[in-house]
């Protein structure tokens, strides 16, 4: 991981050198400290940093990177010690961003143009298991919760959900809908896909969590399961939606991915400030960019420059005063 | 790796009491009591709900507090001229200079300007250089073999293509480790001085060693600010100990012959303490050192998720994508660094043990700075090299070795072929041990538990050492971790006696097969060193998520210590009792259980506790693998940046270990004692 931000990093200071020429009378009255932008620990995460990271750079600035928990994180947001994060999902990091940007430290730089979605998942050589998937009701039937079961579950079928800090009602679902099945939480995420590529091998059961953008959908063949669809009463009102006494008898929300930092940023580089709300791309480039990095086993520097290359009227626009 | 010292020191003192009275009210006390508490048990709900499950309205708030103090040491605290924050963002920045520097040495060259805009002015250490420097420590402190290993090892990181992670890691040890080692002989010294701060000392340590470093992260990054220096602080607190309390023994074991020596010769207090005392101690002080090393190592997975970089993030990251073959490549890196600074370190303790060889002769610089002198010679050699021949400099991609997805295969094919033996055996040893011990421990009454670890506490160590089990017990239950506690004794609980049933034998045959010895030794350190974490993914793909997978992980780290102590302490019998009971017609198997086990015992036990504190040790891990016990709760409070939950938690897991510990020491006591 480190040897592409490295080296990228004295291409960019040689990239700089010519971009400062041209850009610094501009930038005069901005700060000359780097920005530090955060990088976590899955793939779509690291592109997304990079590519800002980049960004930004062209503008002219000096940029630094910051290895931080994905939660842990706003602490050092809130602080000034580190300034931007790419990718706050809403599925995960809502309770966290709104408790950090109650603080007035922390600003949410808005959406990052990508759509988180989480829902159950399975390969698809289970629909053969349990013919009416994706429909939600034909997991109601026996014989398909039999079908996702292991002894310890039997005759109920088995849920690996999300670790317990990811959220997601899946417990309150299983109620609320009726579903003969148990939930198993993942401790961590690659806990999660290690139970699927496990599960793949052998072309065993297994119903899960799956999130995306990510490699795992690019890689296994499968489909969402599709619950009623979601709707913001469905979780606060019992009386809407199937089962009219319980909340959370729908599908998990859709949200966008986010982009947070320090509230500091605005003011001591407005320029950066304006790019990184500019930024802005989409679910399938970046589902595209983690299949080169993860399945094909490019490098993040390698795949981000590809992208730059191509794009460079629309990160131009960014930058533009 | 080395005999590793005790992590937490017996404080008990065995009371004396009249033999005859003791034998015959302990046969009568404890069935007595275990009646009793089965009959509570089993008839008490009704009678006493508050002892089933403790009161909502009577619990402690402790974790408000600790969140309320936190805010108010980061917000409002004050010395009059600067903040709390102010001292410690000051100690961020005074670690932070060693830091860059050795950083810029190893890693990033010296640089000017700040973050992407810096320029590199000077390349660093190439890697050649940096081989042929370890190979000359290697050669200075045990000769050949040794500059050999170390080569070895370092040879490793550059072939394997961990070089520029290794270098990162590396920088933050080389910090790390002259900190911890200062701070802590410094600490120790303290507390051998005055014996009102050794008082206080060594509870704190205890905590410091046995609350989890997720429990603390958070307040850490708070003070300390986001990246390397923040992970190098929590570093310390977890690897200091050993220092400290191995100062604290060393110190009391310099013979009194040369402290009087020192008197006579009329030192000052000063003199005394660092001329006479530290250096005859010196060979006791570098087993701290070592100690501190290892655990600095052990951090490196952890530190790396608060900013530190560098291999353990190498690891989380191959394993996030599940690139079992890099995380192990990477996970192997730094067992590779852990062996070439432990032999190093080991070498240097006995070293120091020996007397110097005297002062080469000669006046020029080379003559007597003969290592120093070759060192500099190869810096500027490589560095003219490098610039001539950029593969000098850093090692050409081309050239890197990988095993790619060999390791992805090979669990595939483990997987494939061999996943329903496996199931059927972990179907077994959950459904009818593990779910029903589950079960008994989570239905049993506190307050009958807090009660008889009190008498166990009293009958082994007496009335302080029962206040103190039975006042951490109630604690663990008044601020409401009861519940969680109960997994963690039980997941623990099953995972030592594993741990025990398969170390002991395991060592038992060791002691006495040198070559087999060196061999268990080998796998015993990757064990101690490897980050978990790397195995836990396979495990995972081959026994699914939850309490099974946890055990297993928990068993691969404890049974380190019940091997390790179990050799040492069958080492260590007298081979002249040994031989008389040969001579008294002994059958081997007699010799074995009649004498040197027995003999042995004290170590034994001193390998179970051990054995106990590297299982709860090792529960935030397991947390990973979606285990619901209190690792779970210091994770969830981690991720939601809870200080006070987290500490609450991590406050329960101490107190189990710290009366496990004092229970423990307090019976290899009264063992030792009847022995001799």
């Amino acid at each position: 991981m480190f040897q592409p931000i490295r080296l990228s990093g004295m291409l960019a200071a040689t990239l700089c050198l010519s971009a400062a020429l041209t850009m610094a009378p501009a930038r005069a009255q901005e700060s000359t400290d780097p920005i530090k932008l955060t990088l976590h620990d899955w793939t779509g995460q690291l592109i997304t940093t990079e590519i800002m990271g980049e960004v930004l750079k062209k503008a002219g600035y000096s940029v630094e990177y910051v290895q931080a928990d994905y939660l842990a994180q706003f602490a050092g947001l809130e602080t000034g010690d580190l300034h931007v994060a790419m990718e706050m999902w809403e599925t995960t990091g809502r309770d966290a961003m709104d408790a950090a940007t109650a603080t007035g430290k922390v600003e949410n730089f808005g959406e990052t143009g990508m759509q988180a979605k989480e829902e159950w998942w399975y390969p698809d050589y289970m629909k053969e298991k349990c013919p009416g998937l994706p429909n939600w009701e034909a997991l109601k039937s026996e014989a398909c919760a039999e079908a996702f079961s292991i002894p310890e579950t039997a005759p109920k079928g088995r849920y690996l959900g999300g670790p317990v800090t990811w959220g997601g009602f899946d417990d309150e679902r299983v109620e609320a809908l009726d579903l003969p099945f148990e939930v198993i939480h993942a401790g961590t995420d690659a806990a999660l896909f290690a139970e699927l590529e496990s599960a793949y091998q052998r072309q065993a059961p297994i119903l899960l969590w799956i999130y995306a953008p990510h490699w795992a959908p690019a890689k296994y063949k499968g489909e969402w399961v599709e619950f009623p669809p979601y709707s913001k009463e469905c979780y606060t009102d019992p009386a809407v939606g199937v089962n009219p006494d319980a909340a959370y008898d729908c599908g998990k929300p859709f949200g966008p991915i986010w982009k947070v930092g320090w509230s500091g940023v605005k003011d001591k580089w407005p320029g950066a400030y304006a790019a990184i709300k500019a930024f802005n791309i989409n679910n399938d480039e970046m589902g595209a960019m983690i299949t080169k990095v993860d399945l094909d086993g490019k490098k993040v520097s390698e795949v981000v420059a590809e992208w730059m290359a191509a794009n460079e009227p629309r990160w131009s626009g960014w930058i533009k005063k | 790796m080395s005999a590793s010292f005790p992590f937490l020191q017996p404080v008990s003192e065995p009371i004396p009491e009249n033999p005859s009275i003791a034998t015959a009210r302990a046969r009568w006390l404890w069935p007595a009591a275990l009646a009793a508490f089965v009959l509570f048990w089993q008839f008490g709900d009704g009678l006493a709900k508050w002892a089933f499950s403790y009161p909502r309205a009577f619990e402690i708030p402790a974790a408000r507090w600790i969140g309320k103090a936190t805010k108010w040491l980061l917000d409002e605290a004050s010395f009059g001229l600067f903040t709390f924050t102010d001292l410690t963002r000051f100690v961020a920045q005074i670690i932070d200079l060693p830091y860059r520097v050795a950083l810029g040495l190893l890693s990033t060259g010296l640089l000017s300007g700040q973050g992407s805009s810096a320029v590199q002015q000077v390349p660093p250490l190439s890697w050649l250089a940096v081989l042929a420097i370890v190979a000359l420590i290697g050669h200075h402190a045990g000769g050949v073999r040794l500059a050999a290993l170390v080569t070895a090892c370092f040879g490793f990181l550059v072939l394997f293509g961990q070089w520029t992670s290794a270098m990162v890691t590396l920088a933050s040890i080389v910090v790390a480790v002259p900190i911890g080692v200062v701070v802590g002989l410094l600490l120790g010294l303290a507390a051998w001085r005055w014996p009102v701060f050794e008082r206080v000392l060594v509870p704190v340590l205890d905590l410091m060693q046995t609350i989890p470093v997720f429990a603390y992260l958070v307040p850490v990054l708070v003070f300390f600010g986001f990246g390397p220096t923040s992970a190098i602080v929590a570093t310390l607190i977890y690897a200091l100990p050993p220092m400290a309390r191995v100062t604290i023994l060393a110190m009391r074991s310099v013979p009194s012959e040369i402290r009087d020596l020192g008197n006579m010769v009329g030192c000052s207090r000063r003199q005394m303490t660092w001329k006479i005392m530290v250096p005859s101690a010196k060979d006791s002080l570098m087993v701290g050192v070592n100690q501190v090393i290892m655990l600095s190592l052990n951090m490196v997975i952890i530190a790396s998720m608060i900013g530190a970089g560098g291999l353990g993030f190498d690891v989380l990251a191959a394993l996030r994508r599940l690139d079992i073959g890099a995380g192990l490549e990477a996970g192997l890196a730094i067992v590779a660094l852990a062996v070439a600074l432990d032999r190093l370190s080991q070498a240097y303790a006995e070293k120091a043990g020996k007397p110097a060889a005297g002062i080469p002769a000669g006046n020029g610089f080379v003559s007597r700075h003969p290592y120093l002198a070759a060192a500099l010679a190869i810096i500027v050699v490589t560095f003219i090299a490098g610039l001539a021949v950029p593969a000098l400099q850093s090692f050409p991609e081309a050239w890197q070795v990988s095993t790619g997805t060999f390791w992805s295969e090979v669990v595939r094919w483990i997987n494939i072929n061999f996943f329903d033996a496996l199931e059927a055996i972990r179907n077994v040893i959950l459904l009818n041990l593990l779910v029903p011990l589950k079960r008994l421990l989570a239905d049993l009454p506190w307050a009958g538990v807090v009660a008889l670890l009190a008498l166990a506490g009293y009958r082994l160590g007496g009335l302080r050492l029962a206040l103190l089990v039975g006042v951490l017990a109630f604690l663990i239950a008044a601020t409401g971790q009861w519940e969680k506690a109960t997994v963690t004794v039980y997941l623990c609980g099953v995972s030592v006696v594993f741990a025990c049933l398969i170390g002991v034998p395991l060592g038992i045959l060791a002691a006495e097969r040198d070559r087999l010895w060196r061999w268990l030794q080998l796998v015993i350190d990757t064990l101690q060193t490897l980050p978990s974490f790397v195995y836990l993914m396979p495990v995972v793909m081959l026994f699914r998520v939850g309490d099974f997978t946890a055990m297993i992980a928990v068993v691969a780290y404890a049974v380190v210590p019940a091997i390790r102590y179990t050799v040492l302490g069958l080492h260590r019998v007298d081979p002249r009792v040994v031989e008389a009971g040969r001579a008294m017609g002994c059958t081997p198997r007699q010799i074995l259980t009649k004498i040197k086990l027995k003999l042995a015992l004290p170590e034994i036990l001193l390998g179970l506790n051990q054995t106990i504190m590297f299982a709860l040790s090792m529960l935030v891990i397991t947390a990973l693998v979606g285990t619901r016990d209190l690792g779970q709760e210091v994770y969830i409070a981690l991720t939601k940046a809870d200080t006070g939950r987290g500490i609450v938690a991590g406050l329960s897991i101490a107190f189990i270990a710290i009366i496990a510990d004092r229970l423990i020491s307090a019976g290899a006591n009264r063992i030792r004692e009847r022995v001799s």
